[in-house]
């Protein structure tokens, strides 16, 4: 018997343009909104707190500054009620990438999957890879836009404190990602992890606790190993007896000026006595490394989503 | 042209197999009912063709050749899930604005008219809805992209009675306004055994009979004779399915047709698709004859299959 192999009919459908992926913009908005007028109804309503605090704790430090006699009461103001609220704030705004990643990227794919509406979602026109770059990409985005501006603020807000008496600089780690483009960086990767555990585990729920623990197993590599070795650094030398400077932790600079130096590293070597550090100019290249990097690993998980979305089929 | 073409494909879960070995090809424009107890395999062979499921071994092709779930092929099936899975905090005016924007071609106003013809409202939240309403959306939903094929996983079961029949009018309808090829699965076969026109039997992830209605009919009967000479008889022909009582013995027999002789003293009655399903569902030899005509032919393993079939009786 001759089995007859018919050439593959070219189909309608190849010789026609796909679905145009601005489509998608619309099902994206429309299936996200809620959650993305959440994020911005928070950070709206953060940063109306933020600004006018700022504004207040500005007018507290001019006062302490301008402070001639009995001094006592505008140094507190300053110094003790209004750090405490900056601090307390500042811890959160380490927590907040991580908790907008968990409540934001998991829900991506988990949720249809839970739900079952993958088969549909998967099943149209438009393919399920193309459906699941658009809404990275465009998720992705917002995300880094509304954290971005939202930390700009808080940068604001923080500034009085930096290079006083709290000993903190642009440099100090807890400081370093709240502001510039890093805190925007750190929320992208997040939401990158949260995605792809999504898509991994395929419950929301272990997802979001998945989400977590990635996120802070990243966080203290940059931390403690990473930000270490970043081509930024200067080491310097001199006499042990000189008098040089003598720092005991990585992350706490000796001299509390605002230029002071994020000092990585000292040790000694027989009679010389080394420094690694990082200048304060060199901020901004410190910044860009750090999102770069963070980044570079989001696009890297999103893709591998995408090749789970591709093959992990139910 | 096939719209859905399966050479050995399998697919296994773990350790087990959900689907194995099934080749078999639904020809165009026919309405191909998948049927078969649960945990057969068909939504593993349904998802395998809309490309939601990467088959194990072999391969599976649809309309024609075209690769499953390439954007090609996506554009021109319209799959419904089981359980019609809508976005729940989504009105169905939403669901249609979803779909239009999901796909190249969407007919908006057929949508919208069967919808509100059926007196399903388009603001109501799709999870408000019934599960029958649910069902109907989804239909719609898949018959507005205007399908080459479509692919409907247990889609009666959520429907009573008069919205089964007013659910399979609109398949047939389309079916007969488009050209479209449909792919239907049920655990039931009595709804189906008017409409079908072409039928795939599936048990415990194996295949068990395939091919046009009208064919498997036609080759297939019910001899009715003594018990006694039932044993001589059944090594003479391909029996699917012996029933015995004390006098009379029921052979269900394959033949190469209706003018096929029937030995003296017994005597022939036509098969209905209901019952062959049936005997084909209970032969759980490995060896099931295949439709004639869709499989290269295997006569050893015919022979092999009554012998089973008998022994097991």
């Amino acid at each position: 018997m001759t089995v007859l192999t018919l050439p593959v009919e070219p189909g309608r459908a190849t010789a026609q343009p796909a679905v145009p992926w601005r489509r998608m913009a619309w099902v994206t908005w429309r299936q996200h909104r809620a959650m993305l007028t959440g994020v911005t109804a928070l950070l709206a309503a953060v940063s109306v707190f933020l600004l006018i605090e700022g504004l207040k704790i500005r007018s507290d430090y001019t006062a302490m500054i301008n402070c001639r006699t009995a001094c006592q009461p505008a140094d507190n103001e300053f110094g003790s009620t209004d750090w405490t609220l900056a601090n307390t704030l500042g811890i959160f705004m380490l927590l907040a990438p991580a908790l907008l990643g968990a409540f934001t990227g998991p829900a991506l794919l988990g949720r249809e999957i839970e739900a079952g509406t993958f088969r549909y979602a998967w099943t149209q026109g438009i393919g399920r890879v193309r459906w699941t770059v658009a809404k990275l990409i465009l998720l992705g985005v917002a995300l880094a836009i509304l954290t971005g501006a939202f930390s700009q603020l808080f940068a604001w807000f923080f500034d009085p404190f930096l290079g006083n008496s709290v000993g903190f600089t642009d440099l100090t780690a807890t400081v370093f990602t709240t502001r510039g483009i890093a805190f925007a960086a750190w929320t992208v990767l997040s939401f990158a992890i949260g995605a792809f555990f999504g898509m991994l585990i395929r419950r929301l729920i272990p997802a979001m606790v998945a989400t977590l623990i990635a996120y802070l197993g990243v966080y203290l590599l940059a931390w403690l190993v990473l930000r270490e070795d970043y081509p930024v650094a200067i080491t310097t030398s001199g006499p042990v007896a000189s008098g040089a400077v003598v720092a005991t932790s990585v992350n706490s600079p000796t001299a509390l000026t605002p230029n002071a130096p994020w000092i990585l590293k000292t040790w000694v070597t027989g009679s010389t006595h080394w420094t690694r550090y990082i200048p304060v100019s060199r901020f901004w290249p410190m910044q860009f490394i750090e999102a770069g990097w963070l980044l570079v690993l989001a696009v890297a998980l999103g893709a591998a989503t995408v090749w789970l979305v591709r093959r992990r089929a139910a | 042209m096939n719209v859905i073409e399966t050479a050995g494909v399998g697919k296994r879960y773990g350790k087990s197999w959900a689907l194995r070995d099934c080749t078999l090809a639904v020809p165009e424009g026919s309405l191909a009912a998948l049927v078969g107890p649960n945990g057969a395999g068909k939504t593993t062979l349904m998802n395998m063709a809309v490309g939601l499921t990467i088959p194990t071994e072999g391969t599976v092709t649809v309309l024609g050749g075209q690769a499953t779930g390439s954007p090609a092929a996506l554009d021109d099936i319209a799959f419904m899930a089981q359980d019609a899975p809508l976005y729940k905090n989504l009105s169905v005016a939403d669901m249609l604005h979803l779909a239009r924007n999901l796909n190249r071609r969407f007919d908006g106003p057929f949508a919208q008219a069967r919808l509100t013809d059926l007196g399903i409202p388009l603001k109501k939240k799709s999870g408000k809805l019934s599960g029958g309403q649910q069902a109907q959306v989804a239909l719609t939903l898949a018959v507005a992209r205007r399908p080459r094929l479509l692919i409907l996983d247990e889609p009666l079961s959520s429907l009573d009675p008069l919205a089964r029949q007013d659910f399979m009018a609109t398949v047939m309808t389309t079916m007969a306004d488009e050209g479209m090829s449909v792919l239907l699965s049920s655990h039931a076969l009595a709804e189906l055994e008017r409409v079908a026109d072409y039928l795939i039997v599936l048990g415990t992830g194996q295949l068990r009979l395939t091919g046009e209605v009208e064919d498997l009919l036609a080759t297939h009967r019910v001899l009715t004779g003594p018990a006694a000479e039932a044993d001589r008889y059944a090594g003479q022909v391909a029996v699917v399915q012996a029933k015995r009582g004390d006098a009379q013995a029921h052979l269900l027999v394959r033949s190469s047709g209706s003018d096929d002789p029937v030995p003296p003293g017994w005597e022939a009655h036509p098969v209905s698709l209901e019952e062959l399903t049936l005997a084909y569902l209970r032969a759980t030899s490995q060896a099931v004859p295949r439709q004639p005509g869709t499989a290269e032919p295997q006569p050893g393993n015919n022979k092999k299959h009554y012998q089973a079939t008998e022994a097991a009786r």
